[in-house]
């Protein structure tokens, strides 16, 4: 039985397909910012993408050579652990299969891991299939580094801290690994169309 | 399916009953609650809060937590006038209203007098809230930690807790003002610079447990002008909010 609440109406959006926005979620049309610290600004120059760990052969792109793998563009929606759902956002990128495809992982669980200390755990089952991406395009322009440029995880099934800013690589790893939000209280999956927010949900 | 290598405990959704309202200015309102079963919280952490209208409607929200730890659980909730929570929060609740919460969530946006200091905090208009339970916090434990705080608001109606952070005892409080200040104003009068920065803050070799909340804007400039400054990346800790529908 629910507390209802006195006087509360609410505000429903009949532009919104209430089917594509998960429990606890509204829709907003901006785009806002959650990170932990400081943006980092890495120069392209110094950027760098590696599969590492648990692979047959560990592979690093500099930012060019990133460039030269075969992209996908697509729309899709994302969600955010603080409650807002985006759609149709559309990105370019290329797709974690692709990469994986060079460095044969061996093990079942990965690391992301980006400038300015962040590090986000994910099954390889999450992460391949057509499920992620490396993204460096949002709408069509370079992605801006408070969104988490020059090229950020995008893992739209799961909550957007998933989604690492300014991944710089995977680390694949024989066990589960917390990472730096799964350590701060938050679930260790974080699957939105199962309320996955916090420890023990 | 992957689980948690050690097992939490679920953060459950509790009845909390509202003990007190207290207008702070004219766009912020503090709901006082009784919360049975709460198991307190650190300073810094944040609660979800679910309304239900009565066609079963659910709206969810978070809110910083602006209570020290030890006290009653405190929200102070600033009105976004196209909000769809925060105008329900701070004009229609009253005293003996009840809704749901839960929490307290959050491991790394908090602050204890055990992880010393000195605290430097820079907040912008209501990202003071986090703030502020931090320094009840340093208050009720007496601490002598070094603490200083640097708030920016727009006008001088607009700063939150204002004769309570003048009657700080310890902690040097900086205000500036980005709109509009009283012909008597002896504070800041710009956005947040270098200059204001390093005048107010402890010198990066002292190594201050930064905390910056506010605005997404506020909290890009003031952190990337602390890293400028010499300021470790890693000792700043960021909590931002936008006008996202609140």
């Amino acid at each position: 039985m629910p507390i209802f609440s006195r006087g509360f109406h609410g505000h429903r959006r009949d532009d919104v397909d209430p089917a594509r926005v998960p429990p606890g979620q509204y829709v907003t049309n901006g785009f806002p910012v959650l990170s932990a610290g400081p943006t980092p600004r890495p120069h392209l120059a110094d950027w760098s993408f590696t599969i590492q760990g648990a692979v047959d052969r560990v592979v690093t792109w500099s930012w060019d050579e990133f460039h030269e793998l075969p992209t996908e563009t697509f729309t899709l929606d994302i969600h955010c652990v603080t409650k807002w759902t985006k759609l149709d956002t559309t990105w370019t990128g290329v797709s974690v299969d692709t990469l994986l495809e060079h460095a044969r992982p061996s093990a079942g669980f990965v690391t992301a891991y980006a400038d300015g200390n962040y590090t986000t755990n994910l099954t390889l089952d999450d992460i391949t299939g057509g499920k992620a991406w490396i993204v460096d395009t949002f709408d069509g322009v370079p992605l801006e580094a408070e969104h988490g440029g020059p090229a950020r995880m995008l893992v739209p099934h799961l909550y957007f801290w998933k989604s690492a800013k300014w991944v710089r690589g995977l680390n694949v790893t024989p066990t589960d690994e917390p990472g730096f939000w799964e350590t701060n209280g938050y679930n260790n999956h974080g699957d939105p169309w199962l309320e996955q927010r916090y420890w023990g949900d | 399916m992957t689980e948690p290598s050690v097992a939490r405990a679920p953060i459950v959704w509790r009845e909390a009953t509202v003990r007190e309202t207290i207008d702070e200015n004219a766009h912020a309102r503090t709901l006082v609650f009784d919360v049975p079963g709460w198991q307190g919280h650190l300073a810094g952490q944040h609660v979800d809060v679910r309304l239900t209208a009565e066609d079963g409607y659910v709206a969810e929200r978070s809110y910083s937590i602006a209570s020290a730890p030890k006290d009653p659980l405190s929200l102070t909730i600033e009105r976004l006038d196209d909000g769809e929570v925060s105008p329900y929060l701070s004009e229609e609740l009253r005293q003996g209203d009840a809704l749901e919460l839960r929490g307290p969530i959050g491991g790394f946006f908090t602050w204890r007098v055990e992880d010393g200091g000195p605290l430097l905090l820079i907040g912008g208009g209501s990202g003071l809230v986090p703030l502020m339970s931090m320094l009840r916090h340093h208050r009720a434990e007496q601490s002598a930690i070094d603490v200083r705080l640097l708030l920016s608001a727009r006008t001088a109606d607009d700063i939150l807790f204002r004769h309570e952070l003048d009657a700080l005892e310890g902690v040097s409080v900086s205000y500036t003002l980005t709109r509009s200040w009283p012909d008597d104003w002896t504070g800041f009068q710009r956005r947040i610079d270098a200059d204001m920065l390093e005048a107010v803050a402890p010198a990066p070799s002292a190594r201050p447990h930064t905390f910056v909340c506010g605005p997404t804007p506020f909290v890009e400039s003031a952190a990337n002008l602390l890293v400028s400054l010499g300021h470790e990346p890693r000792s700043i800790r960021a909590e931002r909010f936008g006008p996202t529908g609140g």
